[in-house]
This record gives structure tokens, sequence and C-alpha cells, in this order.
């Protein structure tokens, strides 16, 4: 969906999608990773379940919900990539252990 | 019993204490937002030796418009415009001015004792403002057209947004659709950056010049006119235009792969990859309804806008709200309105350290400037009834996946509001607070009984603004108020 | 123009709207007159909390009855209201706890009524498999549960309407006269006037009663709540704390609704009340505590209800101490609504016959008298 301008500096940051390795640059936001890696349906709908991508990149939308370095609901467009951040995709704010029982 | 230090393992606020941590409990103003209201708000108080704290949520000032002024990497200066590169002076003075900045930072309560709680790196804190300035700026209008909520359509800002950030451009087949003059300007944008438009779709209604006519003089004397000539000039030189577009659909299965356009009774159908949707933008209310702040329906803007004076002071003592979040106006009236709140600040403050009363005029005057033809834009690009009101299938709450035809459905149950709809539905429930959806519900309600919007009113907004981790509220530094009363619910 | 009515009912809340619905089925027409709309305070924003379990003595004979009206909801108000009885539990968090409860539960059986179950550490566990392991045991009442607050309250006005009763919203009562056997009832919109009137006009009642010149020590407080995202469903029956304050529910839709009573600042002539982070990061600390598997969740909302709470923490019910033909019903202190269909019940009961089955002695509006 999104392709980088070529010229552009910038150091690389070295993240993980969903456990594949991907090379970012410094400044760009978790959204903007994503789609460049051509995974902008990093989440879905709490009701239906359907497949949804950032819409807004600007904290607005609430459709970029992943979960970085373990935190769950964080708002992609928000958060700056970091050298070796893991982010997960598929699923709204629902990471919770299930209990033992 | 368990460890109640148990829950700081794998907790990030302990070593992020540091930003958070270097902010003091109180200041004499407290800004949210840096975009340009917000910059020149601060460079207004700080310079007049206010304790000035601005909080802004992204990695850097400038906010939407001036987004990423400091750090972008496009950095040939036809691509992005004069107009943007305008930003690095208001960057510089607010910095210059002594004002502390913080980015990365949410503020997600702010209530009319001007008491607030701010999210830094993960780690909540409450904070106290002897003056609060909201300078949180405008949203997009939302665009529900059926298939909106397909992955591969986004908004014409977010395209806006990672060009200016990372120097992204679309990929594939581009599609453009909606009025106003940002889709304009992020079109020529992206031509000059060296990408492709494969259409652009103007839904902007037919009627609409005519009744913006009278405000035509205005117009021609401001500056967007010749602006807005060029650029228009520009991008239709290079890209095919479909304009009296009255309906438009995103078709796709997990994705976008069409976008179906009726114009003239007849649809046509095109293959695309990305979706680039604009109709305006409206104030981002959540933060000033939150605290209280009283708002009104602006007929001409088509939005609700906060009840203020002429220096942005609301109906809550103490906080102001400047910049588009005050009334659409653009850049160059935001930095007036800042100013303005700004100067009203250090007035209330600190009296004998106010600027005299040739600054405020000064102010005054190229606000109203800045506001010329104002009025002939909004009506010119005033959206479509259509665009603004779904019917069907079409989803008007994204969150919570309420279609138009649903909202309907309960309105024959004598639903006379949003906050009774909310009720039954969960619209305006969601994560995005209403954010995706008010306006639509609204205008939808409003249409429903036959009055105005004003009537009608908006969701009642409380706080957290956004959704907050459990366990950062959890984790909050106490108040030191002991509970008193026990009252079991 | 004056409007007439065989009772006039101020506050369209729960209780309002209730014994509206069980006047109009006993044959009479009244008029409900509510400033705002019909749940739009505390009645609509509860937690929902459908409890018989941990009530104050002197509230279990009524909430025992309002517990029969709730196991037909559906038939009472033609709407299911959201209601779920998957049991309330009261969670002992140390033996001294359960030692007290357990004290309790043998009294209340001792006086007939056996709704609590003291439960052990298995149980509890069984009931709650993701409460914290420290917790030694606790209480159940299994037909408790929740229903939906608003929900509840909309069915009861729209029963009521179709019913025969008039339900005005938007209209503020500003005075209340007694003229020979007839109340004269003066609105911002005009008269009214019956032969009976019945003050259920929660947070703003004591401004009622002043109108006659019945003072009462009401006080408005503003219970706060909170609700998280979804999450998948880890919980079925509702979770009390008694020392700490803490309740507790999942919905069905997969959010938890987290109150327990920390008090937010009310504004009730604003309709407007100002939220206490402080205590709601404590209501946070004790969910942490208690649940673990809610670590992760997100709190997406929080708010306050205006509600009216009394010295004694139990509500005023019954008639005027000063006037005839006038009722009292407000003051339910944070945990009125299980008890709405039952109280309406029971003031139809009174209005239309004079007398009631069960016991509402300990509700006088004139057990205040003598206190500082």
């Amino acid at each position: 969906m999104f392709k980088r301008l070529p010229d552009i500096a910038g150091a690389t940051v070295a993240i993980t999608i969903d456990g594949t390795p991907f090379s970012a640059r410094q400044g760009d936001s978790v959204a903007a990773a994503l789609l460049l890696a051509g995974r902008a349906a990093c989440g879905m709908t709490a009701v239906t379940g359907r497949k949804r991508a950032p819409y807004c990149l600007m904290g607005v939308c609430f459709e970029c919900l992943v979960t970085i370095d373990g935190e769950a609901a964080r708002q992609a467009c928000l958060v700056p990539v970091r050298d070796g951040m893991r982010i997960e995709t598929q699923g709204a704010a629902t990471s919770i252990t299930e209990p033992a029982a | 019993m368990s460890d109640p230090n148990e829950h700081h393992s794998g907790a990030p606020s302990a070593s992020s204490a540091g930003e958070g941590a270097r902010i003091q409990g109180e200041y004499d103003v407290v800004i949210v937002g840096a975009g340009p209201a917000g910059l020149a708000a601060a460079a207004a108080t700080a310079s007049a030796k206010l304790s000035t704290l601005v909080l802004d949520e992204n990695a850097g000032p400038g906010g939407q418009i001036y987004r990423a002024i400091t750090t972008t990497p496009v950095q040939s200066r036809d691509v992005l415009g004069l107009d943007y590169w305008q930003g690095e002076d208001l960057v510089a003075q607010a910095r210059a001015s002594g004002a502390t900045f913080v980015q990365g930072a949410t503020v997600w309560s702010l209530d009319r004792d001007r008491q607030m709680a701010v999210s830094i790196n993960g780690a909540s804190r409450g904070l106290f403002a002897r003056r609060a300035i909201l300078a949180t700026g405008a949203l997009e209008r939302p665009f529900p057209i059926p298939g909106w909520t397909l992955p591969g359509v986004m908004t014409a800002g977010a395209a806006q947004t990672v060009l200016k950030s990372s120097g992204l451009i679309p990929d594939g087949r581009v599609v453009l659709a909606g009025t106003g003059p940002l889709l304009w300007l992020i079109a020529a944008q992206i031509l000059r950056a060296g990408g492709a438009i494969d259409a652009m779709l103007d839904t902007t209604p037919r009627g609409n010049f005519r009744r913006a006519l009278v405000h035509l003089p205005g117009f021609v004397a401001s500056p967007y006119f010749a602006k807005g000539r060029a650029l228009q000039r520009e991008v239709r030189s290079k890209v095919k235009i479909i304009d009296g577009v009255t309906a438009l659909r995103a078709i796709g299965d997990d994705r976008l792969r069409e976008v179906a356009v009726t114009r003239g009774g007849a649809e046509e159908r095109m293959a695309a990859d990305i979706l680039l949707l604009h109709q305006g933008v409206a104030p981002n209310v959540n933060l000033a309804m939150a605290a209280g702040v009283a708002h009104r329906w602006d007929a001409r803007q088509l939005c609700f806008v906060p009840v203020l004076d002429a220096d942005g002071n609301s109906s809550v003592p103490g906080i102001a709200v400047a910049g588009d979040g005050a009334g659409i106006g653009g850049a160059l009236a935001a930095a007036e309105r800042g100013r303005l709140a700004g100067l009203a600040a250090v007035r209330a403050l600190a009296a004998d350290r106010a600027p005299g009363a040739a600054e405020t005029d000064a102010a005054r005057r190229a606000l109203r400037r800045a506001e010329r033809g104002r009025a002939f834009l909004d009506i010119l690009f005033a959206p479509a009834a259509s665009f603004r009101r779904p019917t069907g299938d079409t989803i008007v709450c994204r969150c919570e996946e309420v279609t138009a035809a649903q909202i309907a459905e309960t309105m024959s149950l004598g639903v006379e509001g949003p906050n009774q709809l909310k009720a039954f539905r969960r619209c305006g429930m969601g994560p995005c607070q209403g954010r995706m959806c008010g306006l639509t519900v609204s205008e939808l309600i409003a249409q429903a009984r036959g009055v105005s919007p004003d009537a009608v009113g908006y969701y009642r907004v409380r706080p957290p603004v956004k959704p907050i981790p459990l366990k950062e509220l959890a984790d909050m530094p106490q108040t030191p108020a002991a509970v008193n009363a026990v009252v079991r619910g | 123009m004056t409007r007439t009515a065989d009772a006039i009912v101020i506050g369209g809340g729960l209780h309002g709207c209730s014994t509206a619905l069980h006047l109009a089925l006993r044959g009479l027409t009244p008029v409900v007159i509510e400033k705002d709309y019909a749940g739009r305070h505390a009645s609509g924003v509860n937690a929902g909390g459908v409890r018989q379990l941990a009530r104050n003595l002197a509230e279990v004979p009524l909430a025992v009855a309002s517990m029969e009206l709730w196991d037909r909801i559906e038939d009472l108000v033609g709407d299911d209201c959201g209601f779920d009885s998957h049991g309330q539990v009261l969670v002992a968090e140390s033996e001294e706890e359960l030692a007290r409860l357990a004290a309790r539960v043998d009294d209340l059986r001792l006086r007939g009524f056996t709704h609590e179950e003291l439960i052990d550490r298995a149980e509890l566990k069984r009931l709650l498999p993701a409460v914290a392991d420290y917790c030694p045991g606790g209480v159940v009442s299994r037909r408790d549960g929740a229903a939906d607050p608003f929900r509840t309250t909309q069915a009861f006005r729209r029963q009521a309407i179709a019913r025969g009763a008039t339900v005005v919203e938007g209209v503020r009562v500003i005075g209340l006269v007694r003229r020979g056997a007839t109340w004269q009832v003066a609105t911002d919109h005009g008269a009214y006037e019956a032969p009976v009137v019945v003050n259920a006009a929660g947070a703003w009642a004591a401004r009622i009663a002043a109108m006659v010149g019945e003072a009462v020590p009401l006080e408005v407080i503003a219970p706060m709540l909170m609700i998280t995202a979804r999450l998948p469903r880890f919980i079925d029956p509702v979770v009390i704390l008694r020392g700490r304050k803490l309740s507790f529910k999942q919905l069905a839709n997969g959010t938890v609704v987290i109150g327990g009573g920390h008090l937010a600042k009310p504004y009730p002539d604003e309709n407007a009340t100002v939220l206490d982070w402080g205590k709601l990061a404590t209501s946070a600390r004790t969910v942490w505590e208690l649940f673990p598997v809610m670590r992760e969740t997100t709190i997406v909302r929080a708010w306050a209800g205006i509600e009216a709470r009394m010295p004694d923490e139990i509500p005023v019910i019954g008639r005027s101490a000063v006037a005839d033909g006038l009722f009292h019903q407000f003051g339910f202190s944070a945990h009125g609504f299980q008890l709405g269909p039952g109280v309406g019940s029971l003031m139809a009961d009174l209005i239309v016959t004079g007398a009631t089955n069960l016991p509402i002695e300990p509700f006088r509006v004139d057990r205040f008298a003598g206190r500082a």
C-alpha cells in the first residue's frame, strides 16, 4: 500500500513483526512499519472478528492496536520504532492469560 | 496473601520514570498539544516567565499540519511546500521561550478543577494547572461509505502523516475521494514526491459554489485563493478527476479491491489498492468535553465547537481552547488563537508582566486576516448530507460495528439522543470513544427527530479520553486524601 | 391548565417508574414527572447488581420479595432487562473475615432467610476460578445476578406507559402545596394535581421533602464505576468484597464493570460529577490483587452517578410524617437497583390499600429525629 521514497536518509531500526524480522527506519511509527511490511491488517473487530487496518494514523481511530514488547493494546501510530522491538498483530485488546481452571 | 509488589514485574513504568519524573506536580500553564496553537501559546506564556508545560502525544512538535517538522526525512522543500516549512519558526520560538516540552504524553483526564492525568511512557501521574490551554486540534470528519472499514481504505491525512514522518507515498492503484482543500494539498504533495494517483473522485456537491458566492470577495482577498487555484491546476494537469460524485462504495473481501463511483446516476467501478478519503476536518472535542467545556453546533462548519470568548476562555474557568479545536481555521488562525489564549493566561496570572494591549490587538487583527476566506471554503467544501448521514448496512460506529440501519431501528424506540442510543447499541462505547462516529450519530438522530443537531447534543464524553491500562492506573501515585465512606453497590 | 392524575410520582428513575407501573396495574392513572429523562441518573448508570447478598437486615425481606419479581421480569415489563442470574459471591480475604461471614449466615438462617450460603475455598475456586489463591472462602447467593440498569429503567417506563401511566420528561417540580385533599404540584411546564404524591426524586428528594417542610438528612453522593475493554469470558458470578470496596462483574459482551462505592464529587445542580482518580487507582489495585487475569486489560471509561445516601445507609420508604397523601421512596444509598421492582409494588399496595405486608418500619422518614 505504501513505499518509501528514494534517497530517504536515516538509521535502520531492526524490529520483528509476528516473529518475522523487518528493517524500519528511525522515525517510523510502528504503524508505518506495518504498512511498509505489508502487514496492514494488524487488527480485528471485537464483535465479529473482521480484519481491520490503520485508518487515521493520528491516534484517533484505534484500528492499529497491536502488542508491543508484550504490552497489549498499544496504538501503533503513536509509538516510534526502536531496535529490538517485538510487535504482535492479530487481535483487539484482548491479551489475557486464561485461568488455570 | 499475594505480594503487593508482584505487579511491578515486567512493567516498563519503573525504568521510564525519567520522562514523567522530571515534570513537576503543578504549573502556571499546561498546554495540551504542540501544534501551531500550542506552540504559539507556549511562547506567549513562557516568555512572560509563567511556568509552562506542553504535553504532546506525538514523537515531536508540530501537531498534524507541521507533523515531523523537526525530523522529517523529506528535505526537498518543494514536496511539502512553503506553508509547511513556516512551522519551523513557531517551533523555534516556543523552544526558545523556556517552556518545558514533553512528547509522547497523552492527557487522559482533565476536570473542572484543572486536575489532570497524563500518561508518559506507560506511566500515569496527576498534575495541576492554574490555567489549561487545550490545543488538541482537529480530526478527519467521519466519511462513512459502504466498505470504509476495509484494509486499504484510509484518510487522506493518514497518507500525509506517513509522507511527512517517514517519506512514504501510496503504492499501487491509488484513488483519492472526497472534498476540501486538504485533499488537493495531499494530492499535490504525493505528485511532487514522485507518486502517482490513478483517480481523484470529487464529491463536492454541485450547488455549493452558488451558495458560497456571497462570501467570494473575502475569499479572493485571502491567501487561500491564489494558493488554492494553483494547487488545483497542478493536480488537474496530472490526475484524472471525476467530479459531481454522489455515491461511493469500497469493495473487497478482507481488503479493498475496487471502488464504485456514482455520478449522474450511473455507477462505474475501478480497481484500487488504496483509497484515501477526506471530507474536511472537525474539532477533536473529547478532552474539552470530558472537562465539562460547553459546546454548540456550528451550522456552517457542521460540527460541534466549544463555546468561547474572544480569548478562547471556555465555560470552565481557567480552561481555554485554542486552534482548530476551537473551530476550524487552519494553521495561521490556530497560531493567533494560541497566542491570544497565552496572552490571556498571562493577564490572568501575572498582570504586571503582561505585554500591553497592542500585542493582543495585533493578534486579533492577524486572526481576522487569517480567517478571511474561511466562510467561502466552509460552504464550498461542505460535504453532502448523503456522505454525512449514511443509510442501510453502512457502518456508523466502527469500533462496535453498528450500522445506519440498526441505528434507525433503535430510533423507533423513541431514543432522543446519542446517550440513550449508546445504551441500546453500544455505539460510542468502543476505544475511539465516539471520535469516528459522534458527528454521524448526532446528525442521524437530528434528522430522525426533525431537529437541529444542537438540540440533540453529542455523546457524554467521560475520562479517560483514551483507554488506560489497568496496571498503569493501579501504579498511579496515590493522592493523600483518605477514602472515607463505605458504600456498597 | 392544571392536569389531574390519580397519583403524581416525582422522579423517573427505576423506583419512580416501578411505582408508576404498579399503580397502573392496580387501575390508577399516575403521572411521572422527571426533570431529565428516565434513567438519567443513579438508576441508569449503576453497576446493575441484582443482589440479595450482604444487605442490611432491614432490607432483606424487601430484597427477597423483589427477587420474586426479577425472576419473572420479562412477564412484568416485556423485556428481560439483560438479567443474568449466575449468583453473587462475597469473597473473604482472610480467615477472620470468613468467620464473621459464617456468623452472619447463621444469624440469617435463624431469622428464616436461606439465600446466603457459606462456601469454603474449594467451592469458591469452583465458582470463581480466576480469583486469587489467598482467599479462604466466602458467601454465595445463588439466585442473584446482574441486569442492564438503563435498559431496565426504560423497560419499566415503557410498560408503565403501556398500562396507562404518563411519563413527562424534561419537566422539573418547583412547588408542592396541599389544598384540601389534593396536592398542587407546580412545575416549570405547568401545574398538576393529584390526591397522592410519591417522592422518588433520588438525590433531589430532600428538596422535594423540604417543599412541605419535612427535613431529611439526605447526602448527595456520586459513586464511581469503571469499565474495561472486552475480555474473553472468565467469570460468571458477580463478585463483591466486604473489607475493601469492590464490586466486579463481567457483562455478556465481555467487558468488566468495576465498582465498589468509591466516591466522586457531585454537582447535582449541573448533573455533573468530578471523578477522583486516586480512589479509582485504589480500585484498580484491588482488582489487580484479587484477579490476576485482569492485569492485561485497559480501562475504557469511568463515570459516576448522582445518588442519595441516608446516614444509616438504608432508604426512606413510607408515608410522610408531616403531610397526608405524600409518600417517600428514596435514599437507597447506592444499592437500590435490585429493590426497584419490589418496592414499587410495595408502594402501590401502601397507596391503594393503605397497608403493606412487608416490614417498612425501619425505613420511616422520621427515624432521624434527634440525630445531630
